[in-house]
């Protein structure tokens, strides 16, 4: 057998699996949201029809999707940034020359990230809870009233925002720490020779240095959090006053609890612009200041 | 050094509050799953049951059918990692190091793939496994996830250190490329395999949207669908969904306590194609 031979006899079960799994649905899906495919359709094809960029209009001007877009993006706008700023705390703690048992500790912060979301959002909808929950029992000793968490609409994406940041923060950590472990220390050395307080250090040295980590994780979790699903199926459905529900909660929605598959997929394709456009804004502004 | 101390002291109290605020919501997961029945209702919250029972653990399996669910993650999750584990070496293995026309291009577009988010597929995907009666069945979860983008990612970037002369000696001496695929490459690949098969198992485990909507028929469905579909019924019952909770999380994180080190790596030479 000759090597080109083997190399396709190696590489074609994985092309073909990604080929019919993946690019084909992709294809379809953009095909699929300019047809009326419903319920209908599903039981037969002929009721099929072509509506070209219908959907896209339809969607447009459906409220829900609005408020849904909203709510993704105060979920993306808020929760990115403090995520991010957890994962950096954490890992300025962990590279720490004082820090003490830095294996145990850097285990138990990531731990979250390992867990099942469906099981930890079910634990956090019972710490969240209005009268038994413990965070408002912990909340009480500060003498703060008790807060409906998941029930009234100005709490529920704060509370959702609370879990993810915890779910998540430890991913970022462990890339942060490594791009900290990777600054030469003779810099700080020098830094500390002409008298440079942490602060200093930390915004003359760490940051700069930092940026090229900080795009990536940044554009990682921006893309990631855009995706928000799990947390609203399990700790509110959407409520209260769909104020949870998010671009994909309402494509699932449209989807399989409706099936105007049609209508599902064109949403799946304004989500993919969306997270494309708002990535490679990113992506723009980190070079346009000279990182990456 | 009176200093210092103070700021070793901020510095591990810090770890210390950020170690409690992570573990504290598993730990008391734990505890409430060994509660009697509303005794998690109460206020102020109990934070270890007052007379430690299993009850829940036998509702979950005897009448919730958990043992169901997890037996069906359990399997999904292993054909998975083993399968894609096989998909994915080879192909890494042929993108790295065998030469073949196009090569480079297809590799490309591979990596363009990974900008699109997965649920783009997923409506067309369900019709596919509707044609191809794979809806609610094994097979609808784990056929789409034989290969990966990001598992052939890994195996490519690890497999171009192997060495060329290796390989060449081993064409000179006869042996054909199934055999140095078999004998000399995937040896040489096994603290990559190992990495790779936690990640997959992990994320397997741990999927939710997809097998959301191709398993609707509970007898088929994953730990992860089971409980959030049990959470909506039994919004009430605290200490039974702790302890559904318990044993759909304690798999996956013994698994990635034991093998910590080979997750970490991944992570990290997964996250340089930034």
């Amino acid at each position: 057998m000759t090597e080109p031979r083997a190399a396709w006899l190696f590489a074609t079960p994985a092309l073909i699996v990604i080929g019919a799994f993946f690019f084909v649905p992709v294809l379809a899906a953009f095909a699929l949201s300019l047809t009326d495919f419903d319920l209908y359709s599903l039981a037969d094809l002929h009721n099929l029809r072509f509506i070209g960029f219908g959907n896209y209009i339809d969607i447009l001007q459906t409220p829900l999707f609005w408020k849904s877009l909203v709510n993704t993006f105060y979920f993306v706008g808020v929760g990115v940034p403090l995520s991010i700023a957890a994962s950096l705390g954490a890992a300025l703690l962990l590279d720490s020359k004082l820090a003490r048992f830095k294996g145990f500790f850097r285990t138990a912060l990531f731990a979250p990230v390992v867990t099942t979301v469906v099981a930890v959002a079910v634990i956090w909808r019972y710490l969240l809870h209005t009268r038994y929950g413990l965070i408002n029992y912990t909340l009480a000793h500060f003498g703060i009233a008790p807060i409906d968490w998941l029930g009234d609409p100005h709490w529920s994406m704060p509370a959702i925002i609370l879990f993810a940041v915890w779910k998540n923060f430890g991913y970022n950590m462990i890339i942060l720490l490594a791009a900290l472990q990777s600054i030469p220390t003779d810099l700080y050395e020098a830094a500390r020779i002409d008298g440079a307080k942490f602060v200093q250090q930390f915004r003359h040295i760490t940051l700069p240095m930092l940026r090229p980590a900080l795009l990536l994780v940044s554009i990682i979790t921006v893309s990631g959090y855009f995706q928000l699903f799990a947390e609203p199926y399990v700790m509110t459905r959407g409520d209260p006053l769909q104020s949870t529900v998010s671009v994909l909660y309402f494509m699932y929605e449209e989807g399989f609890t409706w099936w105007s598959l049609g209508r599902a997929s064109a949403i799946a394709f304004l989500l993919f612009a969306l997270i494309l456009a708002v990535t490679t804004a990113l992506l723009r502004l980190g070079r346009r200041k000279g990182i990456a | 050094m009176k200093h210092s101390l103070w700021h070793k002291a901020v510095v591990n109290g810090l770890l210390i509050a950020g170690a409690f605020i992570t573990l504290f919501p598993l730990l008391w997961m734990l505890s409430v799953s060994f509660m009697q029945r509303g005794e998690a209702s109460t206020f102020p919250p109990p934070l270890l049951p007052a007379h430690a029972t299993l009850a829940n653990y036998h509702e979950l399996f005897e009448r919730a059918g958990m043992g169901r669910y997890l037996f069906n993650s359990l399997l999904i999750a292993t054909a998975t990692t083993l399968l894609s584990l096989l998909f994915n070496l080879a192909a890494g293995y042929a993108f790295a190091k065998l030469r073949f026309a196009g090569r480079e291009r297809v590799f490309q577009v591979l990596l363009g793939a990974l900008v699109i988010p997965g649920q783009v597929a997923m409506i067309p995907l369900f019709l596919i496994m509707k044609w191809l009666g794979l809806v609610n069945s094994y097979g609808g979860v784990i056929v789409p996830a034989l290969a990966g983008v990001f598992g052939i990612f890994l195996v490519r970037q690890y497999a171009r250190s192997i060495p060329d002369d290796l390989l060449e000696a081993a064409r000179i001496d006869g042996a054909g490329e199934l055999r140095i695929f078999a004998r000399i490459v995937l040896p040489l690949l096994k603290p990559i395999v190992v990495t790779l098969a936690i990640f997959t198992f992990l994320a397997s485990w741990n999927d939710f949207m997809w097998p959301l909507i191709v398993l609707s028929d509970q007898a088929w469905q994953t730990a992860p669908v089971a409980l959030a579909g049990l959470s909506r019924e039994h919004v009430q019952d605290n200490e039974l969904m702790m302890a559904g909770s318990v044993v759909t999380i304690i798999p996956v994180l013994l698994l990635f306590l034991v093998l910590q080190r080979h997750y970490i790596q991944g992570l990290l030479l997964g996250s340089v194609k930034g």
